[in-house]
């Protein structure tokens, strides 16, 4: 189980939390212009990397209130937490070669974090 | 058993992933439609994904009729596989029982049963007395998870994972496939909107015609040519327990509280449970997951209270918005996939690979998985499977 910093309570359980999915996921600006291609890409595909990836949690049993995180979906490693109303991070701020979409290194899925 | 070749520098049809599904279409594509130069190249052993680490049920009992005739054919395949491969999968139609634990779960469960008998699937609903009679160390009066019914699939199953792997791969080779292990596809080259190739760790491999059956890594290999898919990846959690005496000789799903449970021939428990909330590669999964399902399990089945665990492990499924899997060409010529499979891919390893075969040799779905194309997330098609698919995505 990971453990999360909540930026408003601290360090919980990752079972207090629920995730919302990718961040700064923006509604388009001119829906009547949309096809439905370009819907269906707003309703239903999210990015998915092996590796960095920028998302949402709520401390669903805790304060409620919902905060981005930058983890690596390869190691699970939590690279960073912000507030909704903070810029996202770029991606130069890490250290971590593991950008997108590369995932991991050549080890075998899942091995990373369990080899390091 | 079968050969390890070196990469030839093209082939007609490359799959990419060697588990079940693909090996499967590889040897469906050898003996049903006549190819003779293909390869299948698998990142690392053969059957190491999810085929090795599901919790091996088969069953066919799902909600629309798209579903009810794709895993369907699937179990029809199932019933001759071991002959017809000469090896024995350990096939085993030891029956279904999907549990009922409240009001609402007994009339989803019953309007799936209705809907399966109207398909000619086999399902009935069963009383809590019945119950009693298949499964009698399941405590049906327990107040956190009363059983009040559930339904039966008498042809429902399991067969022997590895199995399922090794007779494809045996058979596959036999016709001349090439089976290249320990080779990771980097990506994929396309060329003027057509495919052209992978890139590998072993080199770059020619091919005109790919399809991509590589579970939670789908979307990353599609990304490389361009093509978005609707999957999130998510770790997918099982376990087992020490080898006892026998004392379940059916499979037992429980949709409302995340536990299936049946019992190995070596007498192990293999208990599934959910997928863990977030998106991740990591094939281990958190703790807080498995004690939600050993809290069902031990409340359903006393006697298990004591038992000890002798392993748990994570495979990375990946999960499409509608809980039904995609085997679909795509706006690239020559690229297919089948993927999307999310919680419940293993059932339908025959029947996928057989009609994913179809797809890639005629470059055209089979009538069976027309339906399950990338084009219904524009249409808005979707078939939406999430009461049958047994663990909520």
């Amino acid at each position: 189980m990971l453990i999360i910093n909540c930026p408003y309570c601290g360090e919980r359980d990752q079972s207090e939390f629920s995730n919302g999915g990718q961040a700064h996921v923006a509604r388009p600006s001119d829906p009547e212009k949309l096809n439905d291609k370009e819907w269906s890409e707003y309703v239903f595909v999210r990015s998915n990397p092996k590796g960095i990836f920028f998302e949402r949690w709520v401390h669903s049993h805790g304060c409620r209130k919902w905060f981005n995180a930058v983890r690596n979906t390869a190691t699970d490693e939590i690279l960073k937490i912000y507030k909704l109303n903070e810029k996202p991070p770029s991606l130069d701020e890490f250290t971590n070669n593991l950008k997108t979409p590369s995932g991991e290194p050549e080890l075998g899925s899942g091995n990373f974090t369990v080899k390091k | 058993m079968w050969r390890s070749p070196e990469p030839k520098k093209s082939y007609d049809v490359i799959i990419v992933g060697g588990g079940g599904h693909g090996l499967g279409t590889a040897y469906y594509l050898a003996k049903e439609h006549g190819f003779k130069n293909i390869a299948v190249i698998e990142k690392g052993w053969l059957g190491c994904g999810n085929t090795g680490r599901n919790t091996t049920i088969i069953r066919s009992n799902y909600l629309w009729d798209e579903s009810a005739l794709l895993y369907d054919h699937s179990l029809k395949l199932w019933e001759n596989l071991s002959e017809n491969l000469n090896y024995n999968v350990m096939f085993s139609q030891r029956g279904v029982l999907n549990l009922a634990h409240n009001e609402h779960d007994i009339k989803e469960i019953k309007r799936r049963m209705c809907a399966n008998r109207l398909n000619g699937l086999d399902s009935r609903w069963i009383g809590t007395s019945e119950i009693k009679k298949l499964v009698p160390i399941m405590n049906t009066d327990n107040l956190r998870y009363p059983v009040l019914g559930a339904s039966y699939q008498p042809r429902g199953g399991v067969a022997r994972h590895d199995a399922v792997a090794w007779g494809f791969a045996m058979r596959s080779d036999e016709m001349g496939v090439d089976i290249i292990q320990n080779c990771e596809v980097k990506g994929i080259r396309t060329k003027n909107g057509e495919v052209d190739g992978v890139e590998t760790s072993r080199g770059f491999i020619e091919s005109k015609k790919i399809g991509i059956v590589a579970s939670g890594h789908t979307s990353i290999l599609a990304a490389t040519a361009g093509v978005k898919l609707p999957l999130q990846s998510r770790p997918l959690q099982a376990l087992v327990s020490e080898p006892i005496k026998p004392v379940i000789n059916t499979v037992v799903m429980s949709n409302a509280v995340h536990a299936y449970v049946s019992q190995s021939d070596k007498g192990e428990l293999v208990i599934g449970a959910g997928t863990d909330g977030y998106n991740s590669f990591t094939q281990r999964g958190g703790y807080d997951v498995i004690e939600e399902t050993i809290r069902a399990i031990v409340e359903l089945y006393p006697i298990f209270g004591k038992m000890k665990m002798l392993r748990q492990w994570g495979g990375i499924v990946d999960i499409c918005p509608d809980a039904s899997p995609i085997i679909s060409k795509c706006d690239i010529k020559g690229l297919y996939f089948n993927c999307g499979w999310g919680t419940g891919g293993f059932k339908a390893t025959p029947g996928s690979a057989n009609v994913f075969a179809y797809t890639i040799a005629n470059d055209n779905p089979h009538k069976i998985n027309a339906a399950f194309s990338l084009d219904r997330f524009v249409t808005g098609r979707l078939i939406d499977e999430h009461g049958a698919a047994a663990v909520a995505h």
